[in-house]
C-alpha cells in the first residue's frame, strides 16, 4: 500500500493525541506549552496533506498553515511571558500553583 | 523510496513527540521537541511544500525552540523533572477515545483525492495567494497586528514593576 492522504492524516491524528495527553496530564507549565506546539504542528501536517492531495493546484492549505504558524509564534511569546510573570511571584512552574483566578 | 522516507520521518516524529511527554528531564524534552519540528519539516518536503518546510525550520526550530529552551533554563533550578499529574489515567482514556473516533472518521471517509501533480515551486503560488488578486491580504494585515499585540503584551508582562 503506497503512502497516501490517509497515512498523513493518521500521523497527524496520533501526534495531536500525544500532544493532547501532555496538555491534560503534565504538571510542568513549560512542558504543557511544548505539547500545545506539538498539537499545532499536527494540525499543520493535516492542512498541508489536504492541500497536497485534494487541491494540489491551489495551495490553500499551505497558506492556512502559514497563518497557524504566525498564531503559534504569538501564542508562545505571550505564553512564556505569562509563565515568567507567575514564576517571579510564586517561584514555581507547577500548574497546580497557578490558581490566581480560582475562587 | 518515497514510502521509506515517509515512514522514517513519521517514526522519528512519533518517537520525538513521545519523548516530549515521557522524558524526565525537561531540557531533554525540549531537545526532543526540536527533533520533532525538524521531522515535521521533512514531512512538509515529502508533501511538496518547500516554502513551508523552510518556514518551519526558521520559525519553529530557529525561534520558538529558543524561547522554550530559555524558559526551561530560567525555571529549571526550582523544578527538576517532568512528572505527570493526578489525572493521567483519565487523560489517557480521553486520548484513546479521541484517537479511535478520529481514525475511524479518517479511514472511513472517501476523500476526493485529485490526480493532478502539485504546483512546484510553491513560493510564487503562496505569494499570489497571500498578496494577489482575491488573496488573503486582510488576513496578512490582521496577522501583523496580532504579532505586534503579542510582542507589546509580552513586553508589558515581563517588565519589572
Amino acid at each position: 500500500m503506497t503512502v497516501g492522504l490517509v497515512h498523513y492524516l493518521v500521523l497527524s491524528g496520533i501526534l495531536f493525541g500525544v500532544g493532547l495527553y501532555g496538555v491534560l496530564a503534565k504538571r510542568n507549565v513549560i512542558v504543557i506549552l511544548m505539547c500545545v506546539e506539538i498539537m499545532l504542528n499536527a494540525s499543520n501536517i493535516a492542512l498541508v496533506a489536504f492541500s497536497r492531495y485534494v487541491v494540489p493546484a491551489l495551495l490553500t492549505g499551505q497558506i492556512f498553515a502559514l497563518f497557524v504558524i504566525v498564531v503559534a509564534a504569538a501564542e508562545v511569546a505571550v505564553g512564556v511571558a505569562i509563565v515568567f510573570t507567575i514564576y517571579r511571584k510564586r517561584h514555581s512552574v507547577d500548574i497546580n500553583d497557578f490558581d490566581l483566578m480560582k475562587w | 523510496m518515497f514510502d521509506i522516507i515517509f515512514w522514517i520521518l513519521a517514526l522519528t516524529a512519533l518517537v520525538a513527540a513521545l519523548g516530549v511527554v515521557a522524558l524526565r528531564d525537561v531540557f531533554r524534552a525540549a531537545l526532543s521537541m526540536i527533533l520533532l519540528f525538524l521531522a515535521v519539516a521533512g514531512i512538509y518536503v515529502t508533501l511538496y511544500a518547500d516554502f513551508l518546510a523552510v518556514v518551519q525550520v526558521l520559525i519553529y526550530v530557529g525561534a520558538i525552540s529558543v524561547l522554550i529552551v530559555i524558559a526551561v533554563m530560567l525555571t529549571q533550578e526550582v523544578w527538576r523533572g517532568n512528572p505527570p499529574g493526578k489525572f493521567r489515567f483519565l487523560a489517557f482514556l480521553v486520548v484513546v477515545a479521541f484517537l479511535l473516533v478520529l481514525s475511524w472518521g479518517m479511514v472511513g471517509t472517501k476523500w476526493l483525492a485529485s490526480d493532478e501533480m502539485p504546483k512546484q515551486p510553491t513560493v510564487a503560488g503562496i505569494g499570489a495567494g497571500l498578496f494577489g488578486e482575491g488573496g488573503h491580504l486582510l488576513a496578512v494585515e490582521i496577522a501583523g497586528i496580532l504579532l505586534v499585540a503579542a510582542i507589546i503584551g509580552a513586553i508589558a508582562l515581563m517588565r519589572e514593576k
